[in-house]
């Protein structure tokens, strides 16, 4: 949490007044007992009616500054915690942005996702409650005391000795139950799990005749839950009769050692129902602290979890300057012995990678699901730094690169076809921000999507829903792939991104993009034979290894894996 | 408000197991709130003993104390078997309810529960099932004890001064109206909050769900400036909504303030012409804050039930839904099953809508090969629903060993398929339960010589634990082709004489692959078989293809006598596998 706090530097003058008129109203809560000790001792004793009404407008009066201390604080808690929460997720936004692909992977989308939104607000509605009661309800419990002793020193030591007595009980109890409860939540989620599997599979259990045998153990599960349930909730059904039994103990004290008291003179009946008001609040803010005291426990959870983000700093450096001079070599790429272990995995991905791509050349690259094709051209753009060897582009490391001059010269397509809610054209200026209409229809044309464009309503503005639900899988391969295209790239990559096109589509876009002017060079990942086949080099990949490179032609005669791949899609009897 | 009504019925007949710890809860209720009413009328009469100087009364203030003393004891002890009570009762029910809800789930027909989304589902079980516990909880003890509060006090006000409860009963009111004046000002804000916060989220996961892409295109900056936007947005109308909406705490207090100082200045006349004595007022004080307290909670237990009834509803929904057509008191048990499948004149539609196969006759062979077709989306899995029954066929008849599928147990029929799907499923358990499945008391050979017989044993030998190694939900760290590699170990532990397989599509590495046509060659041997296919050499060597088109079936017959046919199958033959 401490780290954290940062954000919260910008509100100096709130975080420190929000407390502060909290003790303010609080203070002013304190002196109505005395207040009423007066009427008693006072007015009544001497039946002074326009006295009584003197402290009943002192009361309400009492009542009206503690309302506006209150609002006041209410209002700069609102504002710090709110402003921290802003400063905060401005912050983590950025860098979670910053991070490279290795910490993105380990981390997962969906944990930065729920980092980002609950648990920053789990943070702010802590924040915002620390400034409310923190200070508050403790200034109430010692205040009380000290009023307390300011009656009657002998009575308040009774309060003395009940304030530690019932923050024992209270804390007590919550320490106990808090573990339990969190065992309690791993019994709900064995029994959400159960649910959701025999949902998921429903079919094989039913094929299996498994459903008496699930019943019964759903019900363990239930039971086993419900017990924890009982356990717990009578353990914790036992604070409140617990301090009752202490607060009124202590009220029975405070009447008889007041009795004694006022006999002897020493204080009056009025400071007698003073005393006895001022336990009474004790009670009532100690609840309220236990309450704030597991609102502050979940927020410091969440705001570890946070800061462990922030503390993952990303694993790759970039040059800030652009690489000096253009070397004039004929390699576009160039993988020299390169090897690829990702962050936390034992063995290497990618293992003494190492091949030569002359400018404007096709390149396919084949492979089983986890050969490392995606991986291999991942390292391309610096998705991901070689633990050995190098990757160079037109002849130089592409750590020598700065970051926006990389990946302007490479263009990537990933897997997953992602668009984002906004227009077609909004999706397309990704690519390049100040790209001409011309230059995203040439585009449009190329990735084979300026038909479907065309017949949209509204053409290049036509909507696309939050990613791209409303195109189909084909539709939306098409406008990524015109996305990257509209950049320009010397490079262009295509990572299994033609998968929802039809063949005749594939093939177009495969002639298309051998048109397209100047040399640029391609990388096309697939599972097809077909959409590479007509490569100008095939790169065939097994478990990592490199196993051949070279034409179709030389592959089939030479390379067993390709073999492997090309007959079980092209069956030798019909392909001959 | 009539189905509300319904609701608490149902409620109520699931509390009426329990009734005992609702009596016990309701006594002990009662009792609480009478005894902690009747303690303030004891200080007070303690405080009237307490005059001043000599003036004190010890034998009469120690008989009060005592009397105090026992009931503190009796109030606690009350208080805490109701909360006992109250426990037991909640849980139990809760219990009850999602046993129930799980039964009923085991027998749902598919078709509910391929209509529902799992989370949908699930969050009835879990998350109303929970709402509904603590509503009930919360209603039980705060309305229940609330109510009888208000009441008390009132009638205990009433008893020893009208005029002092008058002040206490018309000012009260005014921290509802304040409250309700407050909540109805910061709707709007709240709503355009969480609209807000909507739209911030909604970026969150555009941008951060999909970080690479962003970094591809080096669009951080862009990103990060169009959640700026949002965020100080958001800034502001958080900050409004959580300060208009924090007010309400202080100005109820103030309202309570006026109760208080109303309370304390008649009070104190009344007590300077002798109208009641000092002990008195400070009961009355007491009285005063308590009074408020219950008030305020109340109207939070009455929308907190009204949700808790809705989440009621939204379970009973699940647990009265139809369940599946039950079997027929004189169902057979198929036993010695040869494997003959004969289809006469079926029709079948997920919705009366739209009709996908109408008058559709096949008559399988035992040990016959029947390949079904297709483009994706055809609706291969239909063939699979209606032979394995997860649906039933609206009009004509499946026969297997000539018994109507109807006419026979569920679980007979079932027993005698083997299925293996290409989504595959295992459950959270070893590899070993998860093998077992058909036949729980195989033995280690039996198990091994499966795994064998499917190509999995070498992959599950490696692994830390072996066969005990614990898989997690969805297979877990498992490859795609090593859970189908498992699923196919399932059903070859027990081979059944009828097969149903779903042949991997591209996902699954070229070598996996052949492992598992290998797997299922060795399977098919001898056994009458349906096979979704997308292999050439499976459909070639089938003795019937299924063409499907639309979840209509549009052709069938074998490989060349569809060729000769040149419809689609032939077209699509030609599409995809001829070059």
């Amino acid at each position: 949490m401490g780290k954290l706090l940062v954000y919260l530097k910008h509100y100096k003058k709130e975080t420190v007044c929000a407390p502060l008129f909290k003790m303010l109203e609080a203070t002013f809560e304190l002196f109505v007992p005395l207040v009423m000790a007066a009427i008693i001792d006072t007015g009544i004793k001497e039946g002074d009616v326009s006295y009584v009404l003197k402290m009943g407008l002192l009361l309400i009066a009492l009542g009206l500054i503690g309302l506006v201390c209150s609002i006041t604080a209410q209002y700069f808690a609102a504002k710090a915690a709110v402003g921290f929460s802003t400063g905060l997720k401005h912050a983590l936004f950025s860098h979670i942005q910053s991070l490279s692909f290795t910490e993105i992977d380990t981390l997962g989308t969906s944990t930065m996702i729920t980092r980002m939104t609950s648990d920053v607000n789990q943070v702010q509605n802590g924040v915002n409650m620390v400034l409310r009661l923190f200070l508050r309800s403790p200034f109430i419990v010692f205040g009380a005391m000290i009023m307390a002793f300011t009656i009657d020193v002998k009575a308040a030591m009774i309060f003395v000795v009940t304030i530690p007595l019932l923050s024992i009980v209270v804390f007590g109890i919550m320490m106990i139950t808090m573990p339990m409860y969190r065992k309690v939540q791993a019994g709900l989620d064995q029994v959400l799990g159960a649910t959701r599997e025999n949902l998921t599979g429903a079919r094989v259990i039913r094929a299996f005749n498994k459903e008496e045998e699930e019943i019964e153990q759903f019900g363990i599960k239930n039971a086993a839950l419900t017990e924890l349930q009982l356990f717990v909730g009578k353990i914790s059904a036992l604070t409140n009769p617990v301090t009752y039994i202490i607060i009124n103990a202590a009220t029975i004290f405070l009447l008889y050692t007041g009795a004694v008291r006022v006999d002897e003179g020493t204080i009056t009946q009025g400071e007698v129902v003073a005393l006895v008001n001022y336990m009474s609040q004790i009670l009532i803010e100690l609840v309220k602290l236990a309450n704030l005291i597991i609102t502050i426990t979940k927020a410091l959870a969440c705001a570890n979890r946070i800061e462990s983000i922030f503390e993952m700093q990303s694993s790759m450096a970039w040059e800030q300057e652009a690489a000096d001079g253009k070397q004039d070599i004929p390699y576009a790429v160039d993988f020299d012995h390169v090897h690829l272990a990702y962050a936390g995995a034992g063995a290497e991905s990618l293992s003494d990678i190492d091949f030569k791509v002359k400018k404007g050349q096709t390149i396919g690259i084949i492979g089983g699901t986890g050969s490392g094709k995606s991986s291999l051209v991942n390292m391309i753009p610096r998705f991901y730094d070689a633990t050995q060897g190098a990757v160079r582009i037109d002849g130089k490391d592409v750590r020598s690169y700065s970051m926006e001059e990389l990946r302007q010269k490479v263009g990537v397509v990933l897997q997953k076809a992602v668009l984002f809610a906004g227009t077609i054209r909004e999706n397309l200026l990704w690519g390049k921000a100040d790209a001409t209409e011309e230059e995203l229809w040439q585009a449009l044309a190329t990735a084979q999507a300026k038909e479907f464009v065309e017949g949209k309503d509204g053409k290049l503005d036509a909507v696309v829903a939050q990613a791209g639900r409303n195109l189909s899988g084909g539709q939306r391969q098409r406008l990524t792939i015109a996305r990257a295209l509209v950049g320009n790239p010397e490079i262009l990559i295509l990572d299994d991104s033609a998968s929802a096109l039809d063949y005749a589509t594939d093939a177009a876009l495969r002639k298309a993009l051998r048109e397209l002017p100047g040399e640029t060079t391609v990388f096309i990942v697939s599972q097809r034979a077909s959409s590479i086949q007509h490569a100008d080099q095939i790169i065939v990949l097994d478990d990592g290894l490199m196993v051949g490179c070279g034409t179709h032609e030389e592959l089939l005669r030479d390379c067993e894996v390709y073999q492997e791949i090309y007959y079980s899609q092209y069956p030798k009897t019909e392909s001959v | 408000m009539k189905g509300q009504r319904k609701t608490l019925g149902k409620v109520l007949r699931y509390i009426k197991k329990y009734w005992f710890y609702l009596a016990v809860s309701i006594v002990m209720a009662s009792v609480t709130v009478a005894l902690t009413l009747y303690l303030p009328i004891l200080t007070g009469k303690v405080i009237d003993l307490v005059i001043g100087v000599g003036q004190v009364d010890f034998a009469g203030v120690f008989g009060i104390l005592r009397q105090m003393a026992v009931i503190i004891v009796l109030t606690a002890a009350a208080q805490w078997i109701m909360n006992v009570c109250n426990n037991k009762m909640t849980y139990r029910i809760v219990q009850d309810i999602r046993n129930e809800a799980f039964q009923r789930i085991e027998i749902l027909p598919l078709k509910y529960i391929d209509a529902h989304s799992y989370g949908e589902v699930v969050s009835r079980v879990i998350a109303d099932v929970d709402q509904f516990a603590d509503g009930l909880l919360m209603g039980f003890t705060q309305f229940f004890t609330g109510v009888i509060t208000i009441l008390g006090t009132l009638g205990f006000m009433l008893s020893v001064n009208v005029a002092i409860t008058g002040v206490v009963v018309l000012v009260t009111p005014l921290s509802f109206f304040v409250a309700g004046f407050i909540a109805k000002k910061t709707f709007t804000m709240f709503k355009l909050q969480s609209e807000t916060r909507g739209e911030q989220t909604a970026l969150i996961e555009e941008m951060i769900g999909n970080q690479k892409v962003v970094q591809a295109f080096s669009h951080e900056d862009e990103a990060l400036e169009e959640f700026d936007e949002i965020n100080e947005r958001l800034q502001d109308c958080s900050l409004r909504a959580i300060f208009f909406s924090s007010i309400t705490n202080p100005s109820t207090r103030f309202v309570n303030n006026l109760v208080y100082a109303g309370v304390a200045v008649t009070g104190a006349v009344y007590a300077i012409r002798g109208g009641i004595s000092v002990g008195q007022l400070s009961c009355f004080l007491t009285y005063a804050n308590q009074y408020t307290k219950p008030f305020n909670e109340i109207s939070g237990v009455v929308t907190e039930l009204q949700n808790a009834l809705a989440c009621a509803a939204r379970i009973f929904d699940l647990i009265e839904e139809e369940p599946q057509v039950p079997e027929q008191a004189d169902a057979k048990v198929l036993h010695d099953v040869e494997g003959r499948v004969d289809l006469s004149h079926v029709a079948f539609s997920y919705v009366p809508e739209k009709q996908l196969i109408t008058d559709f006759n096949l008559s399988v062979q035992p040990g016959q090969r029947v390949a079904i077709v297709g483009p994706t989306g055809c609706g291969k899995t239909t063939v699979i629903n209606l032979l394995m029954r997860f649906y039933d066929v609206n009009e004509g008849k499946i026969c297997v060993d000539s018994a109507d599928i109807r006419e026979v147990t569920r679980k007979s029929l079932r027993s005698n398929y083997g299925m293996v799907l290409q989504e595959t499923w295992l459950k959270v358990g070893t590899i070993r339960e998860n093998i077992v499945m058909g036949k729980p008391d195989a033995t280690e050979e039996e198990i091994i010589a499966a795994a064998k017989a499917s190509h999995a044993h070498s992959f599950i030998k490696r692994l830390p634990q072996g066969y005990d190694t614990p898989i997690g939900e969805d297979g877990g760290s498992l490859s795609q082709g090593q859970k189908q590699l498992l699923c196919i170990t399932r059903v070859m532990l027990c081979l059944p004489p009828m097969l149903i397989l779903d042949e991997a599509t591209s996902s699954i590495d070229t070598r996996t692959e052949i492992r598992i046509q290998k797997a299922f060659a060795t399977m098919m041997q001898g056994r009458t078989s349906f096979i979704v296919a997308h292999r050439l050499s499976t459909i070639r060597e089938a003795d019937v293809i299924l063409v499907m088109k639309d979840g209509n079936i549009i052709e069938q017959g074998n490989h060349e006598t569809l060729l000769e046919k040149k419809g689609f199958y032939a077209n699509l033959y030609e599409s995809q596998f001829a070059s």
